[in-house]
Order: C-alpha cells, then structure tokens, then sequence
C-alpha cells in the first residue's frame, strides 16, 4: 500500500483558486511559511493579515457583505480563542466561508500531549460548527466538499489540517 | 463632549452616497436615515465592527464606507487598527463614539477612560490622519475636509454618555430587522447576490 503525498501548499492553493477565494484573512500557525509565500505570489488573491484570529471574523464578514469571497486560515488555537466573533460575526450574519485551521497537537497515532488538540473538536462540536479532517493530499477534495457545504448551510465550515502541511507534527 | 444625535444630524448633511455603519449611533441613525445602505448591525460581538468596516471597504473599493465604532470597541480591539492602516482603503472614514463608559452595561469607566488619546494611538498604528474633537462646532467645520480627502482617517468624538440601566429583557429594540438580514439586502442591493 503507497502513503498518500503529505500536504502541499500547492494543493491547497489549487483548491483556493477552484473554489473562487478572493481573500485569505489569516495570522501564521507554525507551518504555513511555504503556502504564504505561494499566496504572496498571486496577484488575484489579497492577503489580510490579522493581529488575532477573532479579528479576522468580522473582517472575512465584512468582505462577504460587500461581494467578495473570502477564506480565514488559522491556527486551532485562535480558533478557541475567536468563539464569540465565529458565534457573532460569521454564525450570525450566515457568511458562508472555509475556516482552514491547523490543528496543532494533532497526533494520528499514539497519545495526545497537547491540549489545542485535545479541545478543538470539543469546541467545533459545541458550536455546532462542521468540519473535515485533511492530512494529505489525497485527502484535498475535502477542501472544496466544505466549501460546497458552507453555501448551503450559509455558515462556517472548519477544514482541520491534521499535518500543518507538511508533515510537522509526525 | 457632544451629543451624538446631534453630531450625527451634521454628519447626514455631507454623507452622500457613503454605506454607513452605524455602530453604537444605531438607534439615533435609525431616525435620519433607514436604507438598504444604512448597516444597523447591532453588536454581533463587541470590537468587531472596525473589521467589518475594513471588509466592506476592502470588497467596495468605489464606494465611501463610514464606521461610527466605539472607544470601547477599539480598546477591545485595538490590534486592528494596523490592519486597517496596512490595507489602507482610502474609501473608509472611521469614527468613533468616546464617551467613556460602558455605556449598555450601567455606564462604568473604560480603562484609563479620561486619559486615552485614540486619534494617536491611530496614528500610531499607522493611519495618515487621525483627529480628536469634543465639540460639535470645530467638529463641523472640518468635516466636509475629513470626508473630502481619501483615508483611511480616524476621527475620535467626545459624546455624552447615554446610559442604560433597564435590565437587557426588558430594553425596547429599535433595530427592525436582524443583522444577517441586513447583510443579505445590501448584498442584493450592491447586486452581488
């Protein structure tokens, strides 16, 4: 049996491009240096760099508001620490959007050690909130089955990005 | 100090076709002006609006976007500021109420509430112009400038605290629609739907 590749930042941007992103409002996690660099690069998506991950809630509702599409990418971290701005900024003004977030303690196999990980799907599952799992890219399809799913129940979805990319946490 | 109906009467008279968040001057707003591009959104999650205006902004490049946010908003949400300053939308004109309480929650003191200067603390962050007025006739004399020059520009006005104290069940809503319905007629209005 071959392993699937680990997570490109080209996969992901190819997604982005596929689905119609328009604008990342995003703050780094620990591993995205190789899909910032691949996103700097394109001239048709702008880059909204944030202070902290709440922030980038009402920016992202906002850019919906006036027509555009956007797409958060952060860290699960900043998720927990964003609840009352997912709660009011994107789950009550229904702005359909794919939160990209990476999942920082995540372990497949073994025993966790990182409490990020181990209240992330805690949270999602007391907000209500869908999310899919990608490690790879053979898991990417993914990516743009949420976005499908954020139309049409005009909320978030959460992509969890079990391998930060590229392979960080194995 | 100034009272924010008032201020907001002078406003009307040079907004043009600008969308307006009215923010913390929702209520009073509500009485001068009630269209599709009137944004009452209520308080989806406190220190919020600024970024929603940014957006707005960011996605109507053509159209002047005015915020009329919160000092309690920025000092919730301060690190938006260099956001906002780093993108620069010359079409986005942010105003702040200042009237230095918690208003909604019985009118307790913000932080430090006497001696926060925002109009620097804007600059700091890097907006091209920032201004501080406590009175409404030095404020409507430079209006038609602030509104006539590109921003992005913050603007803090001293108003007189209105506070409430009835308990939240038993507040009167003025808000006639909610925010999500706001945003799906401006949507349909800007023709993005």
């Amino acid at each position: 049996m071959t392993e699937a590749a680990a997570l490109s930042p080209e996969t992901v941007m190819r997604q982005m491009k596929q689905n119609g992103v328009t604008d990342i409002v995003w703050l780094p996690d620990s591993e995205t240096n190789w899909l910032y660099l691949l996103m700097k690069a394109d001239p048709d998506l702008r880059l909204v760099g944030v202070t902290r991950e709440g922030h980038a809630c009402s920016i992202a509702a906002g850019l919906y508001a006036g027509g555009k599409k956007p797409m958060m990418l952060i860290q699960n971290t900043g998720m927990m620490e964003s609840g009352d701005s997912i709660r009011g900024w994107l789950m009550g003004l229904k702005v359909p959007i794919v939160l990209m977030v990476g999942y920082r303690g995540y372990t497949r196999h073994g025993v966790n050690t990182d409490t990020a990980a181990t209240y992330t799907e805690r949270f999602l599952m007391a907000f209500g909130i869908p999310f899919y799992l990608v490690e790879n890219d053979g898991d990417s399809d993914r990516i743009s089955i949420a976005f499908k799913e954020a139309e049409k129940i005009q909320g978030p979805i959460v992509v969890l990005v079990g391998d930060e990319y590229h392979g960080f946490n194995r | 100090m100034m009272y924010t109906a008032e201020m907001l009467k002078v406003f009307a008279q040079h907004r043009g076709d600008a969308i307006v968040i009215s923010g913390r001057g929702g209520k009073h707003w509500m009485e001068i002006s009630d269209t599709v591009m009137d944004l009452p959104l209520g308080d989806p999650a406190m220190g919020g609006h600024s970024g929603f205006g940014l957006g707005l902004a960011l996605a109507q490049p053509d159209k002047r976007v005015v915020l009329f946010d919160s000092e309690g908003d920025i000092l919730m949400s301060m690190g938006q500021l260099p956001t906002i300053a780093e993108q620069a939308p010359a079409n986005f004109y942010h105003f702040i109420l200042d009237n230095e309480v918690y208003a909604t929650t019985g009118g307790q003191p913000v932080p430090n509430s006497k001696n926060v200067d925002y109009a620097m603390i804007a600059k700091g962050a890097g907006y091209p112009r920032a201004f501080n007025f406590s009175e409404l006739d030095e404020f409507s004399k430079a209006l038609p400038d602030i509104l006539a020059k590109p921003g992005p520009v913050f603007v803090s006005l001293k108003v007189w605290p209105e506070v409430e104290n009835t308990p939240i069940g038993q507040r009167v809503r003025w808000r006639k629609k909610g925010a999500d319905k706001v945003v799906s007629d401006l949507r349909s209005a800007l023709g993005t739907t």
